[in-house]
């Protein structure tokens, strides 16, 4: 935007106090001070109050557009007066329309969907730099801003455009305050220098440099360390495609290229013309009046209008007329003559003509292809036109789509005039301004039309939302003795039974097959009694595929269904890439990994668990050990999930003791964690806190009495629902703890969670150290949960503490009733040995999405303290009152 | 609990004259003024510079001044030009 003399005379930043007399900087104070006055007073007005200063003020511009344009063609000597009438038009009319029902006092925007509020609150006192070239349009521009948004402006004009500009700031200040705006809103800078400009920029009640100028004007005002608007300079490239309606493209580019000389620095610089239709261009040219320049008389013109030292437009050319430019070269063009129009064969110093010229010189550039058109674009988007704008005509989409993801600038502006078209409501829908944004790549801080949201800190008020939760369960659940009758209903061709030697050779894969339709083939897939391996798996899905299996049956514990829901994955969707799924996450639902979906269902997962404990029947979880890598794999997904459950008793009539006692823990743990987890839901609740109960009744019952039917059929029961619970909630620390512990130990995961859990629940019902961020929840409540689970057992208790204490007694009760170790040094595991575990443990647990839910966030010191207070065992309460038998 | 010198109601539509004979009372007060602001919803400029001469004058003779029942519309205005260190503020 600006000449050579003018970088020299405002490009750098000196020392704020050099040079400055005592009384200078009293001066400068004082128009501080009154600025700050009045943008304080300011703050207290309405939006109405605004409003009714703004219209007005714009009035006053568009009367005075004319006087304003002839001062500062007077006093610049540069471009057009008619033109500069336009642009105070422009300035002041465009901009209201754009400006006048927008909110900018207040609040400015509710969005409710979001629960968000936006504020307006002014900035204050900004410190506006304004050009040689638009002079009075631009501090229009700012001044109708700027009382828009409540903001008070010291004015730095240009010192060879000064006079206009204070014209333009008297009037508007005249007007503002005599329709209520604060006294001295809009000061001048009198007989100001760059140390002026200096101080001003570094001074402390100074809430906003707004810099409408040359790169260095730029570079000082970002420099100074105040947030900064720095506006610069363009070197605009202009692709004429062959596509392009020609007669239009000629006649747009005269427009703004000779619009006011040429000094909008969104003019067109370089026009990059397809071989084609270059002679045709040129031809449409001449035709409409511009002079094509010959080898000669170009090289006259580099030396004219480009300084061959700095290489930057030579200032005695800006906004002249392209008949005066020719007499500058002694070049002979007709009387009227809009243009000179040059023709170049490259881009950078070699050919000085490719820069920015703020006057009615335009170089052209023949290209062989669009190839070469659009890397010409970018060299001279690259050679200072950074950031600001790029024109291209044509008529193929594909084109304007390539010049816009190439070319690095703020407005692309497409088959119409660069300059008036960048300035925006004219020719597109662009936000009408007079200081364009550049980006990063012109040193600015945006892309953006600089508008009134650039003179507000907009604050936004963020409610509390009402976080979404979710209950996701399998489609159907059947239970109690003989639910298996169940499988009658489901039509199938071939169904594959997954299952695994003991639960074959004890006859529950006879029972199945009964209840599934003679004509379905049916084949039995027996895999190893333990937690299923990749290996096995992809042999399963093999299976499937062989049978082309359009139902699966997983009879089994949870490695058995876990087993069945990663083959059932890979069945359906062979692509899936496990390690990738695995992926760590804090939320099921923000993830960064997808699973398949809305691929085609081609088999019925159905799941008959034979332990009550896992509730994988109902789960999205299913764990593979990955042998060769030495790790497991943990997926998490609802397509996971079961299509049916049948949780029928009779699988579970035969179990061991130890079993039923590891897998009935496993289910309490399930339950305990779920009720106090931060995803708990009321929904999650009463699944878990009725898991809790029958558990704590039963658990005992189908322990010591293992056929007693009853006890069994409401522990599978019981599993199932905690599982429904543990689903949609999740676990916790324990788990966590559990996971790393057993897997490092070989200890059975129902019975390394019953080693954890008690002390888990105490470390859980105290303040913790760390509170868990949770949407889900208000305030800390773990401990009143355990409460109100105390309660439900009728344990007793006058307060929430109380209540707490017998809840882990009663679970240290029954551990000890179901013959449970009770400390980690009772498993046989030395001292040495698990000192040297533990620090690995501590990581490894961390590492465990379980406790992502826990009330509490663990500290890696505290899960350590865990597993030593595991290991030490027993006395977490020093309470044993409650009789589990006992409860309702 | 310190003396009460002085109590003068501010009333918005003759605020600077308000805050001028207020000045002109601080001379022989021998304790707090407490200028009461309930019903100035707003300020300007003027009234703005007349606080200031107040503090001013205050300062010299060492005398407290409280402000009482400033809006905060009004109370972010002397912040901002940082006017409001210099008194006190009561509701």
């Amino acid at each position: 935007m600006i000449a050579t003399e003018v970088i020299q005379e405002r490009g750098q930043i000196p020392p704020a106090t050099e040079e400055l007399s005592k009384e200078r900087i009293a001066y400068l104070e004082r128009l501080v001070s009154q600025a700050r006055t009045a943008a304080a007073v300011f703050t207290q007005f309405t939006q109405e109050d605004v409003d009714r200063i703004v219209k007005p003020m714009v009035l006053a511009g568009l009367e005075q557009a004319q006087h304003l344009a002839r001062l500062a063609v007077e006093e610049t000597g540069m471009g057009v007066m008619e033109d500069k009438f336009l642009k105070n038009m422009v300035a002041t009319e465009f901009v209201y329309n754009y400006i006048k029902d927008k909110r900018t006092v207040g609040v400015i925007r509710e969005i409710p969907e979001r629960n968000l509020v936006e504020i307006a609150e002014p900035i204050g006192v900004i410190f506006a730099l304004t050009p040689i070239t638009n002079p009075t349009s631009t501090v229009l521009f700012k001044c109708i801003m700027a009382i828009k948004t409540r903001n008070a402006v010291i004015f730095s004009p240009h010192p060879k455009a000064w006079s206009c500009c204070y014209e333009a700031v008297r009037i508007m200040n005249e007007t503002a305050v005599k329709h209520g705006a604060p006294e001295g809103v809009f000061t001048c800078l009198e007989a100001h220098t760059l140390q002026d400009n200096a101080y001003l920029m570094r001074h402390k009640d100074v809430g906003l440099i707004d810099a409408t100028g040359g790169p260095s004007a730029v570079k000082a005002a970002y420099s100074s360390g105040k947030p900064a608007l720095g506006v610069g300079a363009g070197n605009t490239p202009v692709y004429l495609e062959k596509s392009a309606d020609i007669d239009t493209a000629v006649v747009d580019i005269i427009i703004s290229k000779t619009f006011d000389n040429g000094t909008i620095c969104a003019s067109e610089q370089t026009v990059v013309i397809d071989d084609e239709i270059y002679d045709r261009v040129l031809e449409k040219f001449a035709e409409l009046g511009s002079h094509i320049c010959n080898h000669k008389e170009t090289k006259l013109l580099e030396r004219t209008v480009i300084d061959p030292q700095t290489g930057f437009m030579q200032p005695k050319a800006v906004g002249q007329k392209a008949t005066d430019i020719a007499r500058l070269i002694g070049l002979h063009v007709k009387p009227h003559t809009k243009l000179l129009v040059a023709p170049i064969q490259g881009v950078g110093r070699q050919h000085p003509l490719s820069v920015e010229k703020l006057c009615p010189v335009l170089a052209v550039y023949r290209a062989k292809s669009t190839d070469e058109a659009l890397k010409v674009c970018v060299d001279v988007n690259h050679a200072g036109g950074l950031g600001h704008t790029a024109v291209v005509f044509s008529r193929n989409d594909e084109v304007i789509r390539k010049f816009g993801e190439v070319l690095n600038a703020g407005r692309i502006i497409v088959n119409s005039p660069g300059s008036v078209g960048a300035l925006g409501g004219v020719y597109n829908d662009l936000i009408p301004t007079f200081s364009f944004g550049c980006g990063t790549g012109g040193g600015n801080s945006t892309t953006d039309n600089v508008n009134i949201y650039h003179y507000l800190n907009i604050k936004r008020v963020a409610r509390r939302t009402q976080a979404h939760m979710w209950y996701r369960v399998p489609n159907q659940i059947y239970f109690n003795m003989n639910a298996v009758e169940n499988l009658r209903q489901f039509q199938s061709h071939s169904t594959i039974i997954v299952t695994n030697p003991p639960l074959e050779r004890i006859g529950h894969v006879d029972i199945v097959r009964r209840y599934l339709s003679p004509e379905t083939h049916v084949h039995v897939s027996v895999i190893p009694d333990a937690e299923p391996e990749m290996k096995v798996v992809m042999q399963g899905v093999e299976t499937l595929n062989f049978y082309k299996a359009d139902q699966i049956i997983a009879l089994g514990g949870g490695s058995v269904i876990d087993a069945a829901k990663i083959m059932k994955l890979k069945y359906e969707s062979p692509e899936a890439d496990l390690d990738e799924l695995a992926a760590p996450f804090l939320d099921l639902r923000k993830r960064v990994i997808e699973y398949p979906t809305g691929k085609v269902h081609r088999a019925r997962l159905i799941a008959i668990p034979t332990t009550s404990g896992t509730g994988s029947e109902v789960t999205p979880f299913a764990v593979l050990t990955d042998k060769e890598r030495g790790r497991k794999v943990t997926l998490a997904d609802y397509s996971l999930s079961p299509d049916v459950a049948i949780v029928d008793p009779q699988f579970v009539m035969s179990m061991p003791k130890g079993l039923t006692a590891d897998t009935g823990i496993d289910c309490l743990t399930h339950g305990l964690e779920a009720a106090v987890s931060t995803y708990a839901s009321a929904y999650t609740d009463s699944n878990a806190m009725q898991a809790i109960r029958m558990t704590f009744k039963y658990l005992p019952i189908a322990f010591e009495h293992p056929q007693d039917e009853e006890a069994r059929c409401m522990m599978h029961n019981a599993s199932c629902i905690a599982a429904l619970a543990f689903s949609n909630a999740s676990v916790g620390v324990s788990h966590a703890l559990a996971h790393a512990f057993g897997a490092h130990f070989g200890v059975a995961h129902g019975r390394a969670n019953a080693l954890m859990l008690p002390h888990v629940m105490a470390y859980n019902a105290a303040v913790p150290t760390k509170f868990m961020p949770s949407p889900y929840q208000k305030g800390y409540i773990a401990h009143k949960k355990y409460a109100t689970v105390a309660d439900l057992l009728g344990l007793g208790g006058q307060n929430v503490e109380e209540k707490v204490k017998h809840l882990i007694a009663a679970t240290e009760q029954l551990l000890d009733r179901l013959g449970f170790p009770r400390s980690i040094a009772e498993l046989g595991i030395s001292k040495e040995a698990f000192e040297l575990a533990v620090p690995e443990l501590a990581r490894i647990a961390f590492d465990d999405p379980s406790w992502r839910s826990n009330p509490r966030m663990p500290l890696m010191s505290e899960l350590e303290e865990l597993l030593w207070k595991a290991y030490q065992g027993r006395g977490v309460t020093g309470l044993a009152n409650a009789d589990p038998q006992q409860v309702a | 609990m310190a003396t009460v010198a002085v109590w003068l109601n501010i009333e918005e539509e003759r605020i600077v004259a308000a805050l001028q004979e207020a000045g002109e009372k601080l001379d022989g007060a021998s304790g707090e003024v407490v200028l009461d602001f309930l019903s100035v919803r707003r300020i300007d400029s003027s009234a703005l510079r007349a606080i200031e001469a107040l503090a001013v004058i205050a300062d010299k003779k060492s005398v407290k001044v409280v402000l009482r029942g400033v809006n905060v519309n009004v109370y972010k205005v002397l912040k901002l030009v940082k006017l409001a260190r210099r008194f006190s503020f009561t509701a």
